[in-house]
């Protein structure tokens, strides 16, 4: 049942994206019913967590690195959850009527989802790293819905900073878990739960608090880290009452809550969680006083409120861990619905500056009235849900926990802190709905879509209905929470309206009069005011963070590239190679190396004399390289060729066939590319070389020289020491019992190591695509343009000789071999056939047999031309690469359907009519599609490179066809 | 045998790094050719050279050291050659493509004095 919580809303997200975007209510409905789906299992599955029982959910993933996908719902991740599908309900609706219909509404339904499913991942992971996952995902699709409308540059800097911000805490979380798991031993939570006393000892207890707690209040816009929360305020308001007020910044809390059993009451833990929360608690709340954006005062007060949560668990009580679980509650009926309503005024009026806002009661007095009730819930008013948890704060702060400064001051903070909650909550109120009617708002304020304010009215009645009567309705739920943290700890608690006339409630009336004094005081103040609190405005968090980027990834990043960075590619290459010599130098000399002995005897003749042919190759090939290219790659071909014989004779059947072929593909696609360089003629010997130049040479002959010198020694070395015993003679001994082929090699290939195959053809086809892709935006230098010399000199000959038309003579040019080539078609298709079938037991297989395939194709490109070939048949390489991946890959999964692992392999012998027994394991259906895809890809490339020649013709052509019509 | 193989990686690997510290783009794809010739050989080089005793069992056999050479090594140097191949074209279009944009085929795509 549980992993419906996950999969439905992801699988949501990704269908709502197809949603046609000119039908937003359709997209809406779906988004909306997908989050009643969820909010109706969560409601179902109440009975099986309210006896304290805890439901799960198990798929093993990487059971041996203790990873799995585990889900747990108990009271608490109940309590989550229900609040995350019933908000997420009421916001889609609100938001079916706030979203324009120029918005691209199918991608904030698909984002909206896709955070649904996340922040329910994070309550319902059972498993340390999933949490993490899920954690960062809320970051990451929150920074995408902040970023909305990506065409407005405050959402851009608010959603990069939000994801800065939450991204370093997430990351600092993710180490503090892994830190956890490694203490405890396990990444399952009911393990951590279980392992409290274990976590507190530890020595590594303090770093964990640290990296847990960063990660938890960044994510919860705790100070230092609250700056990010009114800047997200850019995002759609939508998005600020679910994810910026209900539910992703409590992640932070929740966390906090989840992990107090095994973290809480440790002095640590006390001046840490304290210090921040309390700071938060009052600087929220102050700097909420200032703010004339609704929005703005509105993401303050929710920082405040926050830091409240933050300081009632800092305590380490079990009474307080109530009140914060009650506060989370609480906090998310009232604020959500203050949001909305914020979004409503901006929505029928057209502003959201409250200087600007006055007298709207007249045009709106329902939704004036609702956001009045939730106005006084926030501000702490008798008879509604905000009041009772505050309430519960106030007993809480005035009990002492620990003896100390921190302790003694918390009353007086809280009490201050709730006089400033009552002022910004009267001035929110008071000078949008009060005064006179407004003067110059850019629309005339009316009410909203009848069901656009459904959601309101739906959380301004839970906040009443709490308020009153709240031990007969979230009682229950949240004793059940609240079971499931505590356990045994639970204490007695109640949830009374009227406990009499003591402490907290003098508390309280003193922030209620204090409040409204203060508001009437600072009235023509914040009237006329500039944005932001005095003083503090200065100091404003935003600033150091742009400070610090800047100079982190603007001027260290530019000072540092200034000094080691160089736009010449030589010296870099020349640092490279240097490195790489000193690299493997370094650890032989420090392990003391020693020469081998030469050994001179048992030279075979031959094998010297063809490395003679091979060395000369490669020593030729480089002094060529500048000025006679095609003699150089004449030469590479050699020192190809010499490397192929060598396999042969070193009993490598396999490399060599895979080797003589590939050989034959690079040089073709090299002659290809000769085309396009820019022609370099050799200058008679210059007796004035610069010194220099001449040390440049130098200096690269030594290194190179060196680098040789080596890898000839370590080659040597390696290769006169005896072999130790390796894994080789396990594939030996395996081969054939266990993969059903006698030739080793592909064996390994394609079963064995079956999944390192399909990554490196995966690699091939990303290459052949980005030579495509590449080739596609190719635009030849000028004098590269026109048609070559010899082509020049045919065409010259054909104009000057009667009865001979233009072309003749390339047609005729090498007449009979290229009549050869066409009729060798078939014979290379038997011979990649025939290497492919032989493959598992003989040497072969399907990258040989894919690349002869593709000589095959390649010969009828240059016997006929590009044109001949492609008017008579067609190549699709793309489809081959597609084919070819998509079967490997299919004949992977399709181990899963017989209950094996990826890519294993079974294998039998099939007798065929005519060619006999034929190895069909299922690993030759992977090697077809090695097969397919090197075909593809081979013919890809060099198709792409043949097609750049007539492309310049075909340009002009088009050019001469349209002046033509022109004319007509 | 092991002498000249590794005399001829040397060689290989040497003529390679100077191409490689060239300033043209051609020297450069040239090199790294070479490059990979040497590489692919050192790779074969390490499951020891043998003569006649290919990795190809007997039907229905079992394989062991004494008859037949290290198949791993070569399983890697097999789909390393298609890699290279693979390296070998993209480069080669990259030389294409700097060339068409930049209007030169020094490495820097600018020429520089002195080359």
């Amino acid at each position: 049942m549980l992993p419906i919580f996950i999969l439905a809303p992801f699988g949501g997200s990704l269908l709502a994206i197809f949603f046609p975007s000119d039908q937003p209510g359709a997209t809406a409905w779906f988004a909306g019913a997908i989050a009643l789906v969820c909010f109706l299992a969560t409601a179902g599955l109440y009975p099986f967590v309210d006896a304290g029982s805890v439901l799960r959910y198990e798929l093993e993933w990487a059971p041996q690195l203790g990873l799995s996908v585990s889900l747990r719902m108990d009271g608490f991740a109940w309590l989550f959850s229900a609040l995350i599908t019933a908000i997420g309900v009421l916001v889609v609706l609100y938001a079916r009527y706030y979203m324009n219909a120029e918005d691209p509404v199918p991608r904030f339904f698909a984002l909206f989802l896709a955070f649904m499913g996340s922040m329910l991942g994070v309550v319902l992971s059972g498993n340390l790293i999933l949490l993490a996952v899920f954690w960062e995902l809320t970051s990451i699709v929150s920074f995408l819905l902040i970023g909305y409308w990506h065409h407005n540059a405050h959402a851009r800097d608010g959603a990069r900073m939000a994801l800065t911000i939450t991204g370093m805490g997430g990351l600092a979380l993710f180490v503090g878990l892994l830190l956890i798991g490694r203490v405890v031993g396990s990444y399952e939570l009911d393990a951590v739960l279980a392992s409290g006393n274990a976590i507190r000892n530890d020595p590594l207890y303090v770093p964990i608090l640290i990296l847990v707690l960063f990660g938890a209040l960044t994510k919860s816009a705790q100070f230092p880290f609250h700056f990010w929360l009114p800047h997200a305020m850019a995002a759609p308001t939508p998005v600020s009452a679910y994810l910026h007020s209900a539910t992703m910044v409590k992640a932070g809390v929740f966390l906090l809550a989840r992990l107090w059993p095994v973290m809480a009451g440790t002095e640590a833990w006390f001046w840490l969680v304290g210090l921040a929360g309390l700071t938060t608690l009052v600087l929220g709340a102050y700097f909420a006083i200032f703010q004339q954006d609704l929005k703005g005062l509105l993401a303050y007060s929710t920082i405040s409120h926050l830091g409240l949560i933050t300081t009632l668990l800092s305590l380490g009580s079990p009474l307080a861990a109530v009140a914060a679980i009650f506060h989370i509650v609480n906090h998310a009926t009232f604020k959500a619905s203050l949001f909305m309503a914020a979004g409503i005024i901006d929505h029928e009026s057209g502003t959201r500056d409250m200087r600007r806002l006055s007298g709207l009661f007249r045009y709106m007095p329902i939704t004036a009235t609702l956001a009045m009730v939730a106005s006084a819930a926030m501000a702490g008013v008798p008879l509604l849900n905000g009041f009772l948890s505050k309430e519960m704060f106030f007993a809480e702060a005035i009990e002492t926990h620990l003896v100390n400064a921190l302790d003694t001051v918390t009353p007086y903070v809280a009490t201050i802190a709730g006089m400033f909650a009552v002022t910004y909550s009267l001035r929110f109120i008071h000078s949008v709905f009060y005064g006179a009617p407004p003067s110059d708002l850019p629309k005339k304020p009316h009410e909203p879509p009848r069901w656009m304010r459904a959601p309101i009215e739906f959380l301004v009645l839970a906040c009443l209905v709490v308020g009153i009567l709240p031990g007969r309705t979230i009682g229950p739920f949240l004793h059940t929470a609240v079971t499931s943290v505590l356990g045994d700890r639970t204490p007695y608690y109640s949830l009374a309206v009227w406990h009499g006339f003591n402490v907290p409630m003098i508390m309280s009336l003193v922030a209620l009069s204090g409040g409204i004094g203060l508001y009437f005081l600072m009235r023509s103040y914040l009237a006329t005011g500039i944005e932001g609190p005095p003083v503090f405005r200065l100091l404003e968090g935003q600033r150091i963070f742009e400070r610090v980027l800047v100079t982190l990834s603007w001027k260290w990043a530019r000072s540092i590239e200034q000094r080691l960075g160089t736009r010449r590619l030589q010296p870099q290459m020349r640092l490279l190679v240097f490195l790489a010599l000193a690299a493997g130098a370094l650890p032989l000399l420090a392990g003391g190396f020693e020469m081998p002995p030469l050994v001179i005897r048992g030279i075979d003749p031959a094998f010297a004399l063809l490395w003679a042919i091979g060395i000369a190759c490669a020593v030729g090939s480089a002094l060529q390289a500048k000025f006679h290219r095609l003699a150089a790659l004449v030469l590479l071909g050699g020192a190809g060729l010499v490397t192929c014989l060598t396999f042969v004779w070193l009993s490598a059947p396999d490399l060599a066939v895979t080797q003589l072929l590939v050989e034959i593909v690079t040089t073709v696609l090299i002659l290809l590319g000769l085309r396009w360089l820019p022609k370099r003629i050799k200058e008679p010997e210059r007796e004035d070389i610069p010194m220099k130049t001449r040390f440049r040479r130098l200096r690269d002959f030594l290194l190179a020289t060196l680098a040789g010198g080596a890898m000839t020694l370590l080659a040597y070395t390696v290769m006169t020491q005896p072999a130790s015993e390796t894994i080789a003679s396990y594939f030996l001994e395996r081969a054939y019992s266990e993969g059903g082929g006698t030739n080793v090699v592909n064996v390994i290939l394609v079963d064995f190591r079956g999944f390192d195959t399909l990554g490196e053809i995966a690699v091939l086809s990303i290459v052949a695509l980005t030579v495509f892709a590449l080739l596609l935006r190719f635009r030849p230098q000028a004098d590269s343009l026109e048609a070559p010399e010899q082509q020049r000199l045919q065409n010259a000959f054909d104009a000057g000789h009667p009865g001979r038309t233009a072309g003749d003579s390339i047609a005729e040019y090498l007449h009979i071999p290229s009549v050869i080539m066409r009729w060798m078609f078939p014979v290379t298709a038997m011979l990649a056939a025939y290497l492919f079938l032989r493959g598992h037991d003989l040497p072969g297989g399907g990258f040989a047999a894919g690349v002869a395939m593709s000589i095959g194709f390649i010969l009828q490109y240059m016997s006929g031309g590009t044109r001949w070939v492609e008017e008579r048949l067609r190549i699709h390489p793309l489809r081959w690469m597609s084919i070819g991946l998509l079967v490997a890959a299919a004949t992977g999964i399709g181990s899963w359907l017989f209950g094996y692992p990826f890519l294993t392999s079974h294998s039998q012998y099939a007798m065929l009519p005519i060619i006999g027994e034929v190895p069909l394991a299922s690993a030759i259906l992977f090697d077809f599609g090695v097969f397919s895809l090197v075909l593809g890809a081979t013919v890809l490339m060099l198709i792409a490179i043949a097609h750049q020649s007539i492309r310049a013709p075909r340009a002009h052509v088009r050019m001469a066809r349209t002046g033509k019509e022109a004319a007509q | 045998m092991e002498l000249i193989l590794s005399a001829g990686i040397g060689t290989l690997t040497a003529s390679g790094v100077y191409l490689l510290l060239r300033p043209r783009t051609y020297q450069v794809v040239i090199g790294l050719s070479l490059l990979s010739y040497a590489v692919n050989l050192f790779i074969f080089g390490m499951g020891r050279l043998r003569v006649n005793a290919p990795p190809i069992l007997e039907p229905g056999g079992v394989g062991d050291l004494a008859r037949h050479t290290d198949p791993l090594a070569q399983a890697l140097v097999l789909t390393a050659i298609v890699i290279g191949f693979a390296m070998t074209a993209l480069f080669l279009v990259v030389l294409l493509a700097s060339r068409g944009f930049t209007g030169t085929d020094h490495v820097d795509g600018r020429e520089q004095r002195g080359d």
